[in-house]
């Protein structure tokens, strides 16, 4: 298990990490959530011995390595743009930190031969990471951290330098890779699609505090404030409720004027202009939208199934 | 003629440019010394053309262009290089003629590479001796140079007067590298701000 | 099109008036009197011994500023401490002095009434003195080769390392060291061709001792204010051959523009 015990970090004047504690239990992969500026990078840099902390700890499975240099931490570290090697093939890439350790060579053939089909770079060895593309080099540098089998693997934002479809492809991968691999994981993201959709416990952080932690469903049908539930999915404001688009009921309650309905496939979104000006907009699904009829400059009357107030 | 020369090797396409882009370190590579005998060689007495200007002025200006050649086209032509093409075709289709293309759009430019290069290029002026100690005769008041005048003073025994000599042309010399650093972060100004 | 060719025409007549013409009278100058004269008045054993010296000083030098070098580099990008502008200043300064004045420093440092006038050997024309003087003009090329490189090739790869459990040392051998090699070698190369064509500085200090404190380009020196022409143009064309290698070295050591 990993545990950050009231972490605090300051960069000249700018608070980065306000007194925050976390735990990761053992095999899970967890995902730090936030905006640009929230601390979650910073975090992941603590964990690994990259940063010190100026205040508080850090331990895996119970032992206080806060004072360990990254070398012995036994951390493996995935950056946002690889930090591949430049110079060196893909083969020894993935070798590096075996032969660091000395391993004998038959270990070290075996032990990356292994790796590059797990991550599908076999015929690859030999190019060098700028005859790549940006994906291939993303699992190079997983199959380097993974090589000398580390405690916990953390992941810096590690698709964010890529495209949206190959982003989408390597999500799926990385949660098959974690279920057959069952390291501890960690990754630091800003996207709260993916941090829904791979981890099994979200982490959620805003200006160098955590607001909340907890598993996707819970997120976001419990928010804890206002934050977490306007980053963590759609919401509307209707005076100091919030609600999510989906639960825009239409039939009884306010009046509100339709001004435009998107179709998006299978989805429809209604944006609406309520009497007393203000705007939000209803997720309905293709036959709600016809059978009520919603089409623009159509009035309407809609109230919140469900609505926050947060005090 | 160094900002000529760059624009050149920039800009222009012939064979042999790569060996004309190396020749111009010549003056770098080649001991001081050297280059005042090959300047001697050819521009002094029982020089093939019959021109003879050492001991004289001229010959210390040649000694001069000959050293500091490189400074100005190694530092423009990198900046010439990088140099967005799209700002001069914008130009033109806006009317400019090349001439005045040149000027306002290029040159401005070129213009901080340029006073780096000169700045360079003034320090080693100042302070050159090898190439100009056989050519220029070494006559007081008419050609002698500061650097060959310290180095009499030394010889004659007389450190003092070499030494204040030499404290002059350290203040000169520390502004140039004034100037220097504080062209080349201007220089550097605009890509940063990007 | 007659602005494209008139330019060229320009800047190479320039050039070539300028530095082609000169170099190749050195050549001819020195085999006037045909080749043999030439080698034998390079084989002489104060020619011999001269060249002997400026090896000898090269090969203290480059090394010395290489290892110097890239530490300094090291140090100025990748870390902290008071009083980098300053190092930054010491580093550029051997590029604005004239090398006159440095050999005056060092006369007066290690001259009677110096700072280091103490020191139990000899300094001062001999040896140690040229081989200092070379070293602090030609100090400056590896580190400003390398600060911008390293620059460029950003941290990541050196944390990437310390995570995968590499020592300080290993991380700059295995990793740092390699990215870092070609900006190394063209320092090298301008390092070395510094060090070979001093002579200003070296001038100074040496006090020129015939056959034993004479560099090769001090020799060539020499020889001409002997009116031993052939001697000093011979002298002058072995100089101007390791120019040449230089500018070849240098060509294919250049750092990519443009990448």
């Amino acid at each position: 298990m990993i545990e950050a015990r009231s972490v605090t970090k300051q960069f000249g004047t700018f608070v980065a990490l306000d007194d925050v504690s976390v735990e990761v239990p053992a095999g899970s992969l967890t995902a730090l959530l936030g905006p640009s500026g929230s601390g979650k990078s910073t975090l992941l840099r603590i964990i690994a011995g990259l940063e010190q902390p100026d205040a508080g700890r850090v331990l895996i499975d119970g032992h206080d390595i806060t004072s360990r240099p990254p070398q012995k931490r036994g951390v493996g570290f995935v950056f946002q743009h690889y930090a591949a090697f430049k110079h060196m093939t893909v083969w020894k890439n993935v070798a590096f930190g075996l032969e660091i350790r000395r391993r004998p060579r038959s270990e070290i053939k075996d032990r990356v031969t292994q790796l590059l089909e797990l991550v599908q770079l076999g015929g690859l060895a030999d190019r060098y990471p700028a005859q790549l593309s940006g994906g291939q080099r993303q699992r190079m540098a997983l199959a380097r951290a993974l090589a000398v089998e580390p405690n916990v693997l953390l992941l810096d934002e590690p698709f964010g330098a890529l495209d949206a479809r190959v982003r989408k492809e390597l999500r799926a991968w990385l949660r098959r890779l974690h279920d057959e691999v069952h390291v501890t994981t960690i990754f630091v993201t800003h996207d709260q699609e993916e941090a829904m959709d791979l981890a099994d416990q979200i982490v959620v952080m805003s200006h160098g505090r955590i607001e909340q932690t907890g598993g996707a469903r819970e997120l976001y049908d419990n928010p804890a404030n206002e934050f977490v539930m306007t980053f963590v999915g759609e919401v509307n404001q209707m005076g100091r409720s919030f609600v999510r688009p989906h639960d825009v009921e239409f039939g009884e309650g306010d009046e509100a004027l339709v001004e435009r309905v998107v179709h998006l496939g299978f989805e429809v979104r209604v944006e609406l202009r309520l009497a007393n000006g203000e705007e939000l907009w209803a997720q309905v699904t293709r036959e709600e939208a016809e059978r009520l009829e919603l089409v623009e400059g159509a009035r309407v009357r809609v109230r919140p199934r469900h609505a926050k107030v947060f005090g | 003629m160094g900002t000529l020369i760059a624009w050149v090797l920039v800009r222009d396409r012939f064979r042999g440019q790569s060996i004309v882009n190396a020749i111009i370190d010549l003056p770098f590579a080649l001991p001081t010394i050297v280059a005042g005998l090959t300047l001697l060689a050819l521009y002094g007495p029982n020089g093939p053309f019959g021109i003879d200007v050492a001991f004289s002025r001229t010959a210390v200006a040649m000694a001069l262009l000959f050293v500091t050649l490189p400074f100005v086209i190694r530092t423009v032509q990198p900046v010439l290089l990088e140099l967005d093409r799209e700002m001069e075709e914008a130009a033109a289709s806006l009317g400019a003629g090349p001439f005045q293309i040149f000027r306002r759009v290029v040159f401005p430019n070129l213009f901080p590479a340029v006073l780096s290069g000169v700045a360079l290029a003034f320090a080693r002026a100042i302070g050159e001796f090898g190439s100009v100690v056989l050519i220029t005769g070494n006559l007081p008041f008419k050609t002698e140079v500061a650097s060959v005048y310290i180095f009499g003073r030394i010889e004659s025994g007389d450190p003092a007067s070499a030494a204040a000599v030499s404290v002059l042309l350290l203040v000169v010399s520390f502004i140039a590298l004034l100037a220097i650093g504080g062209l080349r972060r201007r220089v550097t100004r605009h890509d940063r701000a990007q | 099109m007659l602005s494209r060719y008139g330019l060229r025409f320009a800047a190479l007549s320039y050039l070539t008036l300028l530095l082609v013409l000169p170099v190749a009278m050195v050549f001819r100058r020195a085999f006037e009197n045909g080749v043999g004269a030439a080698w034998d008045a390079v084989t002489t054993p104060e020619a011999k011994h001269a060249f002997l010296i400026t090896i000898v000083i090269a090969l203290i030098a480059v090394p010395a500023n290489t290892i110097f070098g890239i530490a300094c580099a090291i140090a100025i990008v990748r870390h902290r401490f008071p009083g980098k502008g300053v190092v930054n200043a010491i580093v550029d300064l051997p590029l604005a002095l004239s090398p006159i004045v440095v050999g005056l420093s060092f006369l007066l440092l290690f001259g009677t009434g110096g700072w280091f006038a103490g020191v139990p050997f000899e300094v001062l024309f001999a040896l140690p003195a040229m081989v200092l003087a070379t070293i602090f003009v030609s100090l400056p090329f590896v580190v400003r080769e390398v600060v911008p490189v390293l620059r460029e090739i950003g941290t990541e790869q050196e944390q990437a390392a310390s995570t995968l459990g590499a020592s300080s040392w290993q991380t700059f051998r295995r990793v740092t060291l390699p990215a870092i090699r070609w900006a190394v070698a063209y320092g090298v190369v301008l390092t070395t061709a510094r060090a070979l064509g001093e002579f200003g500085a070296v001038s100074v200090v040496s006090g020129r001792i015939v056959g034993k404190t004479d560099t090769l380009t001090l020799h060539v020196e020499e020889r001409f204010q002997s009116f031993d022409y052939v001697g000093a143009y011979a002298a002058s064309v072995v100089l101007a051959l390791l120019a040449i290698a230089t500018l070849v070295a240098m060509s294919v050591f250049k750092p990519k523009e443009g990448r």
